[in-house]
């Protein structure tokens, strides 16, 4: 039996666990976004606030996965709540730093001509500002999705939803004749999830992207 | 309460009273209690080197910046508590960069005030359209463009259009022609005159070039290190009666050469001596002309009355050049050229004379040299009045002996 019969006979097991991979990914990136945006608005323009937030969510990033999904367990208990929260913290990084990155590089000759017209400040939040930095944050959003589909296979570790579980399937199981078959299921799908998100994000950035501030 | 206030004038459009700015952490205040008044219509420039606070005081008018005392009058209303997005709205801004929306088309871009106003749909297209056709694009062709793909000059064209777009009574400009190349600066100058000879806005334009502010200003005020005012007054006077040896220097060399861009030709009368003889004429009657002529050159004139060319007296009768239209005339210059144009054109084309046309590109006459010379002497209307350098209303270029100034036209 090679990988493809092997695979040929898991795949309701393999799709079911991708799609619980999706929206568990989807589940870290949404929260990520809805903490992480906000966040990086009210401090982007005031130097400490900005630099406790960047510095707690860079301190997030370096915490081994392993671990943080480990030590989640005692006060969230196993299964998917450690899974998402462990996510949302690694996630907030990448969505913090492009989110202050874009709002920081808007022109400020742009945001004083809107000043000089009479646009309040949440005017030019909302009509100038975030539009401006929309590219850098949809690119912060791609960076946070990748990073978050290799990471989520560890929550398989709390007992919690995704491919990662096939991964540790086939790890707790190594030496048997389907053990790698099954990483492999794990890992293909994983890696197939990353193109596709990449390519959804792309097609996403061009349809919500001003035509102006397109490069071609 | 200060002098400004004492002699105001009943139709200054903006008037400071006893303004100062001071940042804390600085021992000398930007701006020091200065007081100012800006007459309703007219082009008032702020000119000077930078840091010496005339954008800072440019945008105390409009509250970009938040006076520490004093207080500012626009059209008789005390605006220094009033909400300052609601005061902006209603003054029109632009500025060197043009901070044009990029996200945004150019008919959006221009459109952001008058939504802002909450002006219907059909109004505010309808506004674009005429404002982009005022400042000389095509709307079809530019209403939907953005601005990366417009050149410079058209940002800037679309940036005053944008300032102009709810049609404020008071316009504030930083330096909006400065990062551009000096054809298209012209260009841009002569139309912004053009327009605001149409349009009569109050206009607070801030350049650190004299000669701009020399052709562009009804009145220059001369900023020195500071926040301190050298000179208020019209550009006549500030060129031939400096206030102090600052204001001279920073006047620089030529402030007759200067002088001369202020006098449009229109306001100068020109000889109608000169010997000419019409393209119709035959080779006989124009031998006639030529021996008759106490110059060495007559003017031919075609049908129309408009010059064409030359004809020397130093022809020989049988000479081909005799007939035609003679010599090619090396130019001729129209009621918008200057005394500036003209003495370049004589300088050019080694001539002591230049002929000069009305609008309608008929022959006028001539100007020569010697009448140059005389009107920069006695043709200032402005010169000796030094007294009056105080803030109050003085004669303004308009109100010179002469026609009406039409300013200039593109070229």
């Amino acid at each position: 039996m090679n990988f493809f019969d092997h695979l040929a006979g898991n795949y309701a097991e393999v799709l079911a666990l991708t799609g619980e991979h999706v929206v568990l990914v989807l589940q870290g990136l949404v929260l990520a976004s809805l903490i992480g945006i906000p966040l990086a608005v009210l401090t982007y323009r005031a130097e400490l606030p900005r630099s406790v937030v960047l510095a707690v969510a860079g301190v997030f990033l370096t915490i081994p996965s392993y671990a943080l999904f480990g030590l989640l367990i005692a006060p969230l208990g196993l299964g998917t709540a450690p899974a998402v929260t462990a996510l949302t913290m690694y996630a907030l990084l990448p969505v913090v730093r492009n989110t202050v990155v874009g709002l920081r590089g808007v022109d400020p000759a742009v945001i004083e001509s809107a000043r000089g017209m009479g646009l309040s400040r949440r005017q030019i939040l909302r009509q100038i500002e975030l539009p401006l930095a929309w590219p850098v944050i949809i690119t912060g959003l791609r960076v946070a999705t990748q990073l978050l589909l290799g990471i989520a296979a560890i929550s398989a570790a709390v007992n919690g939803p995704g491919l990662g579980n096939l991964i540790f399937q086939g790890l707790s199981s190594a030496g048997t004749p389907f053990a790698v078959y099954l990483a492999l299921e794990g890992i293909l799908g994983i890696v197939v999830l990353a193109v596709l998100a990449d390519l959804a994000f792309a097609a996403l950035n061009r349809v919500s992207t001003s035509r102006g501030l397109r490069v071609d | 309460m200060t002098d400004a206030s004492a002699t105001a004038a009943p139709d200054a459009m903006i008037r400071l009273e006893n303004l100062t700015k001071a940042y804390p952490g600085q021992a000398e205040p930007a701006i020091g209690g200065l007081s100012l008044e800006i007459p309703r219509g007219e082009i008032v420039v702020f000119v000077g080197p930078s840091g010496c606070g005339k954008t800072t005081l440019m945008k105390l008018i409009n509250r970009l910046i938040e006076p520490t005392s004093g207080r500012i009058v626009i059209d008789g209303q005390d605006v220094t508590e009033m909400n300052p997005d609601e005061l902006r709205r209603g003054i029109g801004y632009a500025i060197q960069q043009t901070g044009l929306f990029p996200h945004r088309t150019v008919a959006q871009n221009i459109a952001t005030v008058p939504r802002l106003l909450g002006w219907s749909a059909e109004k505010v297209s309808a506004r674009v359209d005429e404002l982009l056709t005022m400042v000389g694009l095509a709307p079809d062709t530019y209403r939907d463009r953005y601005p990366r793909q417009l050149s410079g000059g058209q940002q800037q064209r679309v940036g005053v259009a944008r300032a102009l777009a709810a049609d404020p009574e008071v316009m504030l400009m930083d330096e909006p022609f400065g990062a551009i190349d000096p054809i298209t600066r012209e260009a841009l100058q002569n139309e912004f005159l053009r327009i605001q000879r149409d349009i009569r806005k109050t206009i607070v334009f801030v350049t650190h070039d004299i000669d701009e502010a020399v052709k562009l200003g009804d009145r220059i005020a001369v900023f020195g290190p500071g926040g301190r005012i050298a000179q208020y007054d019209t550009p006549e006077a500030v060129l031939s009666d400096p206030a102090d040896d600052y204001v001279a220097e920073f006047i620089g060399s030529g402030a007759y050469v200067k002088r001369l861009t202020l006098t449009p030709l229109s306001r100068v009368a020109a000889a109608t001596d000169w010997p000419t003889v019409p393209s119709s004429a035959d080779r006989e009657e124009r031998v006639a002309a030529l021996r008759s002529a106490d110059r060495d050159f007559v003017l031919v004139l075609d049908g129309d009355r408009r010059p064409v060319g030359w004809l020397g007296r130093d022809l020989a009768p049988d000479d081909d050049r005799l007939t035609g239209n003679g010599l090619p005339l090396l130019s001729s210059l129209g009621p918008d050229d200057t005394l500036f144009d003209a003495l370049n054109a004589m300088l050019a084309s080694n001539a002591d004379v230049v002929v000069v046309t009305g609008e309608d590109g008929r022959y006028r006459g001539t100007l020569g040299m010697a009448a140059i010379q005389e009107l920069i002497h006695t043709a200032s209307p402005a010169a000796g009045a030094g007294p009056e350098r105080a803030a109050g209303p003085a004669p303004g270029r308009s109100d010179s002996p002469g026609t009406d100034s039409p300013g200039k036209e593109v070229r």
